[in-house]
């Protein structure tokens, strides 16, 4: 099955300037911890930017699937239907002032 | 032609100054790595580099060490993250507080100290980072406790003449040395007071702020703790207070001068529940013989209604004679002194505040490339 990221300007040049990528995900039916190792395999340097070397999404980062932040949502264990689209955010609690 | 650099990291990003010898107007260049918070920088100038390292955090993104060889007109940002904590650790990098090329000798080695506080050694000039094993399994780790700036291993002091002996400081766990390298590393903290635990002396748990060293005299050590001012003179064996005629031996900053190994400044602060310059005037403090006195260098620096303060690596000096010291404040304030301290100067107002500066002296034949942003503050 296949889903759609959508990547913030900020990780972008870790994506290969793109703004939105497909990928195909083998497992089926996927959670959304499938979905992001396929998007951490077209893109490394993405992966580090939104979780931390224990796999775990960083603090200030934000991952919706569909309309729906994943921490409300079981966290990796998301289901993810085909067609999703995955949106990463950076969340409005990071930045210093 | 001799050319000073300044190396400035903030809150939001990093800014190079530059001056001739004279030190007497700064060029000020960023800012570079914009939003996102320095809290290291080094120079590495082994076999003909030019390269800065910045230990850069984001808030949102996690933290990276990213290089220039070109003064900041590129920086080569990593794709993947540079510096990670093994899976089996359970740990995750938060901030990179120290950077520390190694020895001449050893020209593609380099340490960094982290949040949580950990070792991270390279030995192919930066291009893969390991942590030190032995103080990421030491058996104190689980008691070390986070001070206000996190769990921080911030300050990497090298033995200029044994590339096996260095020593570390945690704060809070106290100073750590290792004589192999870093297999091993033992508590050095005999002598350093822990006022703000029961037992005012244990082996380790102290809060130490900042350790120099000259070069001239390895296993000579100075430490700013949080309450304390010592020296050592057998490498942390031991450690004798040397706080004497300063007005308060809180602190977060210290220094010592580039060609006198009895020249140590500090800037105190009034207290860790305060956190402002004592009596309100900002004071540059140096000894000029090893701890036994200390005096207060004023002249240019705001003496009444200063409440601004340093932290630990923003205090730092040249190598030229007679020496330049420099500090940066919280408040964005960049001080100058060409004098040894005699006398300060604003090279810039308005930084982010400012978290660390380092220095450097290069020939500066060839003219730097425009960057972004260039302003010049004359004063």
């Amino acid at each position: 099955m296949r889903v759609v990221f959508l990547i913030p300007t900020p990780l972008r040049p870790f994506a290969g300037g793109r703004s939105r990528i497909e990928i195909d995900v083998a497992k089926d039916p996927p959670a959304l911890g499938d979905a992001l190792e396929a998007l951490w395999q077209a893109a490394p340097g993405v992966r580090d930017r939104v979780v931390t070397e224990q796999g775990e999404v960083r603090q200030h980062v934000n991952v919706f699937v569909g309309t729906e932040s994943c921490r409300w949502t079981g966290g990796l264990d998301t289901p993810v239907a085909d067609g999703a689209e995955i949106a990463i955010f950076p969340a409005i609690s990071g930045g210093v002032c | 032609m001799k050319t000073v650099r300044l190396l400035v990291g903030t809150a939001k990003g990093v800014f190079f100054l530059r001056a001739p010898a004279a030190r007497t107007a700064w060029q000020v260049e960023g800012p570079h790595l914009p939003g996102r918070a320095i809290y290291s920088l080094a120079h590495d100038g082994r076999e003909g580099r030019q390269r800065v390292w910045a230990g850069a955090a984001s808030m949102h993104w996690g933290a990276v060490l990213v290089p220039t060889d070109d003064w900041g007109r590129t920086w080569d940002e990593p794709q993947e993250a540079n510096v990670k904590f093994p899976a089996d650790s359970g740990l995750a990098l938060k901030q990179i507080w120290q950077i520390a090329p190694g020895l001449d000798a050893e020209p593609d080695t380099l340490y960094c100290g982290v949040d949580p506080a950990a070792l991270f050694h390279s030995i192919d000039a930066g291009k893969t980072w390991e942590v030190v094993r032995g103080l990421l399994d030491h058996p104190h780790r689980e008691r070390w406790q986070p001070g206000g700036g996190g769990m921080c291993l911030h300050t990497i002091v090298r033995d200029p003449a044994n590339a096996d002996r260095m020593w570390i400081a945690i704060s809070s766990g106290g100073v750590y040395r290792t004589t192999d390298g870093g297999r091993s590393w033992t508590a050095r903290n005999a002598g350093i007071r822990a006022e703000f635990m029961p037992d005012k002396y244990p082996e380790f748990g102290q809060c130490v702020h900042k350790v120099v060293q000259h070069p001239s005299r390895a296993g000579r050590l100075f430490a700013q703790n949080h309450w304390g001012l010592y020296r050592s003179d057998d490498a942390g064996d031991s450690w004798q207070d040397i706080a004497r005629g300063v007005p308060s031996d809180f602190g977060f900053a210290m220094t010592i001068h580039p060609h006198e190994p009895d020249t140590v400044y500090i800037i105190p602060i009034l207290s860790d529940m305060v956190r402002v310059a004592p009596e309100e005037k900002l004071r540059v403090y140096r000894t000029r013989n090893g701890g036994r006195s200390w005096e207060a260098l004023t002249r240019g620096l705001p003496q009444r209604h200063a409440y601004d303060i340093v932290l630990r690596d923003a205090l730092t000096t040249d190598s030229l004679d007679p020496a330049g010291v420099y500090f940066g404040t919280r408040n964005g304030k960049l001080y100058a002194s060409k004098d040894s301290g005699a006398s300060w100067r604003v090279a810039i107002d308005g930084l982010p505040s400012i978290t660390c500066v380092r220095a450097v002296v290069v020939d500066d034949r060839k003219p730097a490339r425009r960057a972004k942003a260039r302003r010049t503050a004359r004063r």
